[in-house]
C-alpha cells in the first residue's frame, strides 16, 4: 500500500511538470506525450479489460462528433476572436480503466462506496402521509365529518400513492369511504400519471381500475383528477383543485373546488349521466408549523343535472351549505 | 461563552502534534480550539487546538452541540466543531490519519488542495471511504499556500458539523505582513436530522421559506404575481434552507456565544473568510470597516477595496482590515435575510458589538429567470406574457445531450454572464461590494488558448426539489462522466437554467474565471464558481491533475438530490 502511495506522491508532482512543457509550447500535443512514465504494474491490476474498454470508448469516441454537432452554436464564445470548437473529448479522455480509482484500491473495495455514491446523490427514497383534511361539520344542523389523506413513498419519479376519503354522520356511521393504491410516475415538471386501484367500502363495496394525474397546474393550482372503471363497467370521473393564497407567513386561505361526472346512469348510487356533484370549499387554515394546521371554513355542495333531478324526485335536497373546522398535517 | 461541548469519544494521542492540552485546558475549560474562540493564529502556532506537522491524527466521532435556545445531535472532529485548524507549509510532505468513530461510512475531502485524486476523498470516486473503526492515512505533498478547508464527503455528514478550515503558509513568506492572522469560517448549526431537512425538501411547500409572497408582503404588482404563478416560480425563492431551523454560526459560536476578535488599533488583521456552511450564501460586512480582498479560493489575487461581499457555499476569501479603535460587528448576514451570523472585532476585549438589523429581503427578477434583463428593465418592459409560457421551457435553447422531462422546470430563454453581479440583494446598496469582475489574479497566468469548448447546463426543479447537470442526475451519468484529455485546456461554460444561485465546485484543479477582457492572463484562478440564475458563467480549465474528481453543486441538498457529476482526467498514470 504504502509503495502504491508513494508511487502516487511522485507521479503526481511529475505531472505539473509535464504540463508546464506543454504550456511553454503552447501546442496541443497527441496522446503520450504528456504521460508521466513511471508506471507501477501492481496498481492497475486489470490491465486486460482495461484495453477492452477503452477500444470501446475509442469507438463511442469517433461516433460522437456528429451526434454533438448541433451543440456547436451555443458553445461559441464572443471573448476571443478565434472561439474553439465545441468538440467532443480527445481520444486519448477515454483511456484507462472505466474508474480511475479501481485502479488504486481494487474493484471490488470501490464498488460498495459507488453504490453508495449513486444513493447518496440523486438515488435516495423518501415519503410522506399527508392529511390533507380531517374536518367536522355541520349541514344544515347535522354534525357530519370527512376525512381525505394521501400518502406516497417512493424516488423522485417513480412513487407508490395511498388515497383516503370519507364522510359520514359525526359519531354515527360512515356513509362514503373509499381507498385507493395507485403507481405514480412523473410525466413532466409538474404533473404525474397515476394508475392504479379503488376501492369503494362504503356505500357498498366497489372496485374501481384508475387513470388520473395529479400535479401542480399554472397559477398555482394543485389539481387531482381521475376517470374510474367499477367492476361493473361504470365509468366516473372527478377532478379537484385546490389554491393556497398566503395572507401572512402563517395564514392561508384556500379555496377549493371538486367536481364529479358519470359516464352513464348508474341508479343504485342515485346518478344521472353527466355532470353529477360540485363541492366548493373555502378553508382558513393557521400553520401552527408547517406539519400542523387548524382552519375553520365553509362548504357548499349541490348536486348538478339528472343526479339533482333523481335527487329532487326523492323529495331530497339538492345542495346545502357547511360549517367546517379541521386539522391539516403531515408526518 | 456558552459553548457547550460534549466530546463523545476521547483525544486520541497525537504524534507530530504541537497541542498543548494543558494550555487549552487553563485557556477553557472546555475543549473549544483557541483559534474558533477568535484566538489569534499566531498564538495559535504555539499550540492551542492547531494541529500542525508531517502526521497528524484526526478522529471523527459522534457528539453533541448548542448554541442560543437550539441543540442537537452532531458530529465532530476530535470533539471540535467547527473541527481543528490545519496548519500547514507549503512544501511540506503531510500524512493525516483519521479515524472513524460513527458507525457508519465516513471521510474527509481536501477541499481546494492540488493531491493525488486517490487522497481526494470522495468515497465512490477517489477511495472507498472510511469504514466504521477504521483509520485511514492520507498522504500527499504540499504543493499549494493559501486558505482552504476540510470537510465530509460522506452522505449529509457536513451539515452535522463534519468540517473545519486548513491554512497553508506560503513557503516565501509572502503572506507574513500582517499584525494579526484569523479564521472565520462560516457555517450552520440544526438540530434538525439533515436526513430530515432532505425529506421536508422533497415533500416541497418550500418548507423552510418563511418569506415568501403574500397578500400583505412583497412589492410586486398584481400582474408580476400572475406571471410568477403562471410559471409556478416563487419570486422569493432565494434560500432552501433558512433561519427557522439554522443558527449561523462562526467559528462554530452562535450569534449568543458573543466571539471576539482582538487587535489593538492601526494593526493589520487578515481575516480568512471560509464559508463551510451546507446550504447558505452570506453577506459579508464589517459596517464601517472597509475589508482589501487579497486572496479569492486561496489563490493571490490585486488588492480590492470593499464594504461588502457575498460568498457563495465553499469559496473563501481572504480579506485585510486595519480598524479604528473601537468594537465592529463581523456581520454574516445569510442572502435570503432570514438570519446571521455574528462576531466582534474588538479593541476593548468584553465589549460587544452591535449588529445592524437584518436587512430587507429582496425578491428575485427578470433576470434570474434567464430573461437576460434587470428589475429597473422589467417594470417597463410589457412583457408578453404569452410567448414567455412557451419560451421557459424551450428544449431548442439547450444542446440535444440536455435532457428535458420532470427534472427541469426551467430553460433560461436569454441566459447573460453576470460575472459583474454582486449576487442577490447586494445590487442596490449604497457601498462598494466586491464582483467577480473585481477578481484578478495576482500571478500572470500562462496563457494558452482553449482547444476546445464544453457547454454544461444546471437544471432541476424546485417543486419536486431535483438538481441535476444537463438534466441527468447523478445516478443516470454514474458511467458516463465529463471526461478531459490530460493537460487538455478547455473552456466550460456553466448556463444556470434555475432561479436559484448555484456554487460549482470542482475537485482537484483550480480553473480561471473568464471574467472580462480579451487575452486577459490574469484570470483569478478558483475552485468554486457561483453561477447567477438564470445565468451563464465561464471557466478555462487546463486540466493537468489526472484521476477522477468530483464536480458537483455545493449546495449540500442539492447534491444529494444529484447535482453531481465525475470529471475524468486521462491517460491515468498508471496506464501508460
Amino acid at each position: 500500500m504504502m509503495r502504491i502511495a508513494a508511487a502516487a506522491i511522485l507521479l503526481s508532482g511529475a505531472a505539473p511538470l509535464a504540463a508546464q512543457d506543454h504550456q511553454s509550447h503552447g501546442a496541443r500535443q497527441s496522446n503520450g506525450a504528456a504521460q508521466p512514465s513511471t508506471t507501477d504494474e501492481k496498481s492497475t491490476p486489470d490491465q486486460g479489460s482495461m484495453d477492452h474498454r477503452s477500444m470501446d470508448h475509442r469507438q463511442n469516441a469517433e461516433q460522437k462528433p456528429a451526434e454533438t454537432h448541433g451543440v456547436m452554436k451555443h458553445g461559441q464564445m464572443n471573448h476571443d476572436a478565434a472561439p474553439a470548437p465545441s468538440a467532443p473529448p480527445p481520444a486519448r479522455a477515454f483511456d484507462g480503466p472505466r474508474h480511475a480509482a479501481d485502479a488504486i484500491w481494487g474493484e471490488r473495495a470501490m464498488a460498495g462506496s459507488r453504490t453508495q455514491l449513486a444513493r447518496e446523490n440523486g438515488g435516495m427514497t423518501t415519503g410522506v402521509l399527508m392529511v390533507e383534511r380531517l374536518e367536522a361539520r355541520i349541514v344544515s344542523g347535522e354534525g357530519a365529518m370527512l376525512w381525505d389523506i394521501q400518502g406516497w413513498y417512493g424516488g423522485d419519479l417513480n412513487r407508490v400513492f395511498i388515497k383516503s376519503e370519507g364522510e359520514g354522520e359525526l359519531g354515527v356511521s360512515v356513509e362514503d369511504a373509499e381507498i385507493q393504491l395507485l403507481y405514480s410516475r412523473a410525466i413532466g415538471p409538474f404533473f404525474d400519471l397515476q394508475t392504479g386501484a379503488k376501492l369503494d367500502l362504503e356505500p357498498e363495496t366497489r372496485s374501481h381500475l384508475v387513470l388520473g394525474v395529479q400535479g401542480l397546474a399554472p397559477y398555482m393550482w394543485h389539481v387531482d383528477a381521475a376517470l374510474f372503471l367499477s367492476d361493473r363497467g361504470d365509468l366516473t370521473a372527478r377532478g379537484e383543485g385546490e389554491y393556497d393564497q398566503k395572507i401572512t407567513q402563517q395564514l392561508i386561505l384556500q379555496p377549493r373546488a371538486e367536481l364529479e361526472l358519470a359516464a352513464q346512469d348508474i341508479p343504485e348510487r342515485d346518478l344521472g349521466a353527466g355532470l353529477t356533484k360540485l363541492e366548493t370549499g373555502l378553508r382558513l387554515r393557521y400553520e401552527i408549523t408547517r406539519e400542523f394546521a387548524p382552519y375553520i371554513g365553509v362548504g357548499y355542495e349541490t348536486s348538478l343535472g339528472e343526479t339533482a333531478d333523481i335527487a329532487r324526485a326523492q323529495g331530497r335536497g339538492t345542495d346545502g351549505l357547511a360549517f367546517l373546522a379541521g386539522i391539516r398535517a403531515w408526518f | 461563552m456558552s459553548q457547550v461541548f460534549k466530546p463523545a469519544t476521547p483525544l486520541l494521542s497525537r504524534r507530530g502534534l504541537i497541542t498543548s492540552t494543558a494550555a487549552l485546558a487553563a485557556a477553557s475549560a472546555l475543549p473549544c480550539p483557541v483559534w474558533a474562540k477568535g484566538g489569534s493564529i499566531r498564538e495559535a502556532r504555539k499550540g492551542f487546538g492547531t494541529y500542525s506537522g508531517e502526521d497528524i491524527n484526526l478522529s471523527i466521532g459522534n457528539a453533541h452541540f448548542a448554541t442560543g435556545g437550539r441543540s442537537g445531535h452532531a458530529v465532530a472532529v476530535d470533539g471540535m466543531i467547527p473541527g481543528p485548524l490545519i496548519r500547514l507549509r507549503e512544501g511540506q510532505d503531510l500524512r493525516l490519519h483519521v479515524t472513524n468513530n460513527l458507525d457508519e461510512y465516513s471521510s474527509i475531502h481536501w477541499h481546494g488542495l492540488l493531491l493525488p485524486f486517490q487522497f481526494d476523498g470522495v468515497p465512490g470516486v477517489s477511495f472507498p471511504g472510511i469504514k466504521p473503526g477504521e483509520t485511514f492515512t492520507y498522504e500527499f505533498p504540499i504543493r499549494q499556500a493559501g486558505t482552504y478547508w476540510w470537510h465530509s464527503h460522506s452522505g449529509l455528514q457536513e451539515q452535522m458539523g463534519h468540517y473545519g478550515p486548513i491554512v497553508i503558509e506560503a513557503k516565501d513568506g509572502s503572506d507574513s505582513a500582517y499584525d494579526r492572522d484569523y479564521v472565520v469560517l462560516l457555517s450552520e448549526f440544526t438540530p434538525m436530522h439533515p436526513h430530515e431537512i432532505m425529506r421536508k425538501l422533497k415533500v416541497g411547500e418550500h418548507y423552510f421559506n418563511r418569506s415568501m409572497m403574500t397578500a400583505s408582503e412583497g412589492d410586486l404588482s398584481g400582474e408580476q404575481r400572475r406571471m410568477w404563478g403562471k410559471m409556478r416560480m416563487n419570486p422569493r425563492d432565494i434560500a432552501d434552507v433558512t433561519a427557522s431551523t439554522y443558527t449561523y454560526l462562526i467559528n462554530g459560536h452562535g450569534p449568543a456565544d458573543n466571539l471576539e476578535y482582538l487587535f489593538q488599533p492601526g494593526e493589520k488583521v487578515r481575516l480568512r473568510i471560509i464559508n463551510g456552511s451546507a446550504m447558505t450564501f452570506f453577506n459579508m460586512r464589517i459596517p464601517g470597516v472597509p475589508m482589501t480582498v487579497i486572496q479569492a479560493d486561496g489563490q493571490d489575487v490585486a488588492d480590492v477595496m470593499v464594504d461588502e461581499l457575498q460568498i457563495g457555499v465553499a469559496e473563501t476569501y481572504d480579506v485585510v482590515v486595519t480598524p479604528p479603535a473601537g468594537s465592529h460587528a463581523i456581520v454574516a448576514e445569510s442572502m435570503d435575510r432570514s438570519g446571521m451570523g455574528v462576531a466582534s472585532l474588538t479593541s476593548h476585549p468584553g465589549r460587544r458589538a452591535s449588529p445592524p438589523p437584518l436587512r430587507e429581503v429582496p425578491t428575485l427578477t427578470m433576470a434570474d429567470m434567464g430573461m437576460g434583463m434587470d428589475m429597473g428593465s422589467m417594470d417597463h418592459s410589457g412583457m408578453d406574457h404569452g410567448s414567455l409560457n412557451h419560451s421557459m421551457r424551450d428544449k431548442r435553447l439547450v444542446p440535444p445531450d440536455v435532457k428535458g422531462g420532470p427534472g427541469v422546470d426551467m430553460i433560461s430563454p436569454m441566459p447573460v454572464d453576470r460575472m459583474d453581479y454582486p449576487g442577490l440583494g447586494l445590487d442596490n446598496v449604497p457601498h462598494r461590494v466586491l464582483r467577480y469582475t473585481d477578481l484578478k489574479s495576482k500571478k500572470m497566468n500562462p496563457h494558452r488558448m482553449p482547444e476546445r469548448e464544453m457547454e454544461i447546463h444546471l437544471t432541476g426543479n424546485m417543486e419536486r426539489y431535483m438538481w441535476s447537470f444537463d438534466g441527468k442526475k447523478f445516478t443516470s451519468v454514474s458511467e458516463d462522466p465529463i471526461r478531459f484529455g490530460y493537460d487538455e485546456r478547455v473552456r466550460v461554460k456553466l448556463v444556470n437554467d434555475t432561479m436559484m444561485a448555484h456554487p460549482i465546485h470542482l475537485h482537484g484543479h483550480f480553473f480561471e474565471l473568464v471574467n472580462g477582457g480579451e487575452h486577459n492572463m490574469h484570470q483569478p484562478r478558483k475552485h468554486t464558481v457561483i453561477v447567477q440564475p438564470g445565468s451563464s458563467a465561464t471557466f478555462d480549465l487546463t486540466a493537468d491533475e489526472p484521476g477522477d474528481w468530483a464536480f458537483h453543486c455545493h449546495l449540500l441538498y442539492h447534491m444529494h438530490a444529484g447535482m453531481m457529476q465525475v470529471v475524468t482526467v486521462r491517460p491515468f498514470p498508471g496506464d501508460a
